[in-house]
């Protein structure tokens, strides 16, 4: 009895917050559902629709590629960068971890604006470019998927750092001087004993960095111009433009249905608890 | 020791893809004293006239204040319900609780634009669409779960038999909560204080959606400002928030150093 009731109290606790949670915000996300099949007339039309549209379809693809292409980007880019914070920085530890942590503040609206500022057709690399002679005119940087992937390689890399460093964090020095005083080379022991440690980590940046690419709306709106539609700007597209909410929720329920794919496949490489739950 | 060409490899890497997070950022900041008046960099002098234009105009400001406001009272909302909720679960430590934990992250990983349909037509039933409180709402609902990991992680620190002690020692639960909780809770809190803010200072795709002419926050200006006329005073405002964010940057490594010593 007494512990029954300390229980509901917890629960009390939990309560508010679980609430609202519920009511403000998944229960909208299932109204999404509903519309999807609801208007304009009852039926799974817009499902078809989406299914039978080449534009709809070109837009998954495109969502899908730029994702990967950020995704490996900030693998590659932010690995050299986590590396180097766990095993060789000293002194400069801290101003690197500053440096990772910095873009993570400044909004993803202004990292945007001063990409559209450096890659415009006047804007600073074009002029730079020009004004050495290296081009006589203007090259295309942005409006394009170049543009939308290097701002957003820029937008994503500290979601890649942070899971890595995390990880790094745990790994003893220990297998790979073993691996060293065995003979093995600084590359060899590299690739051979220490990468293949740090994979937990890998996934997990692989992961968020995917999932939030894949959903991404601001840079690809700002930087791709009307030219790069990626499936969150064609849904915005389709409902601010035509009205269209019927296939503007079915494009939803899809892209959240590809979200949740991707995590259900993560989960089988990834501790997903870990990953998201318990990050910091 | 002999620098080894693995070594110059990962250290000149990773100098510059730190140089390549960083650059960007500072560009706006030549280009806010230009003195053109469209954005490029400084042709014959700088100029102060676009910070100037920013201070002289009302709608910037009131943007400004807009933003400023909601965010704070977005944080107090969240840490106050996100705390509660952390320390809960922690106490409860079961299935079920950790599947409210789950729920409770779903922002994290529902597309913005996803979840801004299901604010908008929600808020439109509601009669919240335009008003500072749905625009605080959904901002407190994006916030939380930032909240609930950072308390939840703070509170992985705390062994569970204290609590325990306390409370077979006579004290009540809510006793315990406030004196043996929630000061291991505290640094959590204010991390996911400091969270809360930042997601809702910088939250632009939700309020697009749910707001029209009556409630504007200054990514909304911004985002107008980028869309209809590219103009400098962008510059000068992108530069005065990257310019906070150094300071506060350069303040918590500091403090940091100050604390290892």
């Amino acid at each position: 009895m007494f512990r029954m009731s300390d229980a509901l109290r917890y629960w009390f606790l939990v309560l508010p917050a679980l609430a609202i949670m519920i009511v403000f915000y998944i229960w909208p996300l299932l109204g999404i559902w509903q519309i999807s099949l609801t208007e304009p007339k009852p039926g799974v039309a817009n499902y078809t629709e989406m299914f039978d549209s080449t534009a709809v379809q070109t837009s998954f693809i495109l969502t899908f590629r730029i994702a990967i292409l950020t995704t490996i980007g900030c693998l590659i880019l932010g690995y050299i960068v986590a590396y180097v914070i766990s095993n060789f920085a000293r002194r400069a530890k801290p101003l690197m971890v500053a440096l990772v942590l910095l873009p993570f503040w400044v909004s993803v609206l202004i990292r945007s604006f001063s990409w559209i500022v450096l890659l415009g057709r006047s804007g600073i690399v074009n002029d730079t470019l020009m004004a050495t002679g290296i081009t006589d005119s203007p090259m295309r940087l942005m409006h394009n998927e170049f543009g939308v992937v290097i701002a957003m390689i820029h937008v994503m890399l500290p979601f890649a750092v942070l899971p890595m460093m995390a990880n790094m964090r745990g790994i003893s020095g220990a297998y790979v001087d073993a691996a060293r005083g065995l003979g093995a080379g600084e590359w060899t022991a590299f690739r051979q004993v220490y990468f293949p440690q740090t994979m937990p980590g890998v996934m997990s940046g692989a992961l968020l960095v995917f999932v939030l690419s894949l959903g991404f709306y601001i840079t690809p709106a700002l930087l791709g111009g009307g030219r790069v539609l990626m499936i969150s700007e064609y849904i915005t597209y389709q409902i601010q433009e035509f009205l269209n909410w019927g296939l503007g929720s079915a494009l939803s329920v899809a892209l959240l249905v590809a979200t949740a794919v991707v995590i259900a496949i993560a989960a089988r490489f990834v501790n997903l608890r870990s990953a998201l739950l318990e990050r910091n | 020791m002999k620098t080894s060409g693995f070594r110059i490899f990962f250290m000149t890497g990773a100098w510059m893809v730190l140089a390549f997070l960083l650059l960007p950022i500072l560009v706006v900041i030549p280009v806010s004293l230009t003195d053109t008046s469209y954005i490029g960099l400084p042709k014959e002098s700088l100029s102060l006239q676009h910070y100037v234009a920013y201070f002289q105009d009302p709608r910037w400001l009131s943007a400004t204040w807009t933003s400023i406001w909601i965010g704070l009272v977005v944080a107090v909302c969240a840490t106050a319900l996100g705390t509660a909720f952390a320390i809960g679960c922690w106490f409860l430590s079961n299935r079920a609780s950790t599947i409210a934990r789950w729920i409770l992250i779903t922002p994290i990983l529902v597309p913005p634009v996803v979840q801004s349909l299901g604010f908008y037509r929600f808020w439109v039933t509601l009669g919240l669409i335009d008003t500072h409180v749905g625009v605080i709402l959904a901002h407190t609902l994006l916030a939380l779960p930032y909240v609930s990991i950072s308390v939840f992680a703070a509170l992985a620190n705390l062994d569970p038999r204290i609590p325990q002690a306390a409370r077979s020692l006579g004290a009540s639960v809510w006793q315990t909560v406030r004196s043996v909780v929630l000061p291991a809770a505290m640094p959590g809190m204010v991390t996911g204080g400091i969270f809360a803010f930042i997601v809702s200072f910088d939250e632009i795709v939700g309020v697009l959606f749910i707001t029209v002419r009556n409630v504007s926050t200054l990514p909304k200006k911004i985002w107008e400002g980028i869309q209809e006329n590219i103009d400098p005073t962008i510059a000068s405002v992108a530069t005065m928030l990257v310019l906070l964010t150094l300071v506060a940057t350069a303040v918590v490594i500091w403090r940091g150093r100050e604390g290892a010593k």
